[in-house]
């Protein structure tokens, strides 16, 4: 692995088309901004890890009968109104807002989130 | 023209050749299976994505609207180009399911959905800059609140 050292405001190029700079500094963290083209998609290595981990979860997990998902529902709304009866609804759909937003840190800065490296597609997919 | 294949859900089986996809980078975590099959399963609303390459792969596929009517992929345009998807009516939208044991709590992955270009049987699978999407969105809750028109 290539390792150098730099100053805030300092960067480096990763070919010529993309450009990393070191944006801020405070304690652990290191805010980076990165300027590449478009067909160049950037997120954080974690991002990349939990779709492949969920995709071995997935292949892992597939039965070869699949359930039935109308009666499944139906099951669950029965035992949800016995179970609650006037208990208030959970609140919004799981999954839904997840921590920190996985957005593009090209579209500028909107709040110290996108200062992560880029992952790149070859990361090795068998590191755990 | 069809052709005999091996599936992990049914056996020896023959499919039409345009049920046969190719994911030229694979999928993530299975980068070097790019041959597969795209099948209807016995039980609506599920597909099954079989690897051609090794038949213990297969995939439980949806149509991520069946749950989440206001789903939208967000991909990047040069995904799209990637795999030559020229409208909407070219592209065909999958979410990845992950079925435990108990099948109540089955999942789906919305943040990386498969796009199938239709016209070419080409795919890839993207990385959705959406924050809204996570990896595991459980789809009888999500349904139940769709259905209740939340």
């Amino acid at each position: 692995m290539l390792i150098l050292a730099r100053r805030i405001g300092e960067s480096i190029m990763v070919g010529d088309q993309v450009e990393i700079s070191v944006v801020d500094i405070k304690g652990d963290q290191v805010k980076l901004g990165i300027n590449a083209p478009s067909q160049v998609k950037v997120y954080r290595r974690e991002v990349y890890s939990a779709i492949q981990e969920e995709n071995r979860a997935a292949a892992a997990a597939a039965p070869r009968s699949l359930p039935h998902i109308e009666g499944l529902l139906e099951k669950k709304e029965e035992s949800s109104r016995e179970g609650s009866k006037g208990a208030p609804r959970e609140g919004p759909p799981k999954g839904a807002p997840r921590e920190g937003p996985t957005g593009d840190p090209r579209e500028g800065p909107k709040g110290g989130s996108q200062d992560e490296p880029k992952p790149g597609p070859t990361g090795n997919p068998r590191a755990r | 023209m069809t052709m005999k294949i091996r599936t992990k859900p049914y056996g020896e089986m023959e499919i039409a050749d345009r049920q046969r996809l190719i994911f030229p980078r694979g999928i993530f975590g299975f980068e070097e299976l790019r041959e597969f099959a795209l099948l209807d399963s016995a039980q609506t609303p599920f597909y099954w994505l079989q690897s051609l390459q090794r038949v213990e792969i297969a995939f439980v596929l949806i149509d991520p609207h069946f749950f989440r009517p206001d789903y939208t992929p967000d991909v990047d345009p040069a995904e799209l180009q990637e795999i030559e998807i020229r409208g909407p009516e070219d592209m065909l939208v999958f979410a990845i399911v992950t079925i435990p044991e108990d099948s109540s709590r089955m999942t789906a992955n919305l943040q990386g959905p498969l796009l199938i270009n239709r016209r070419t049987s080409v795919g890839r699978q993207s990385i959705s800059t959406n924050p809204l999407w996570g990896v595991r969105h459980t789809i009888l809750e999500e349904l139940a609140l769709a259905r209740r028109g939340a």
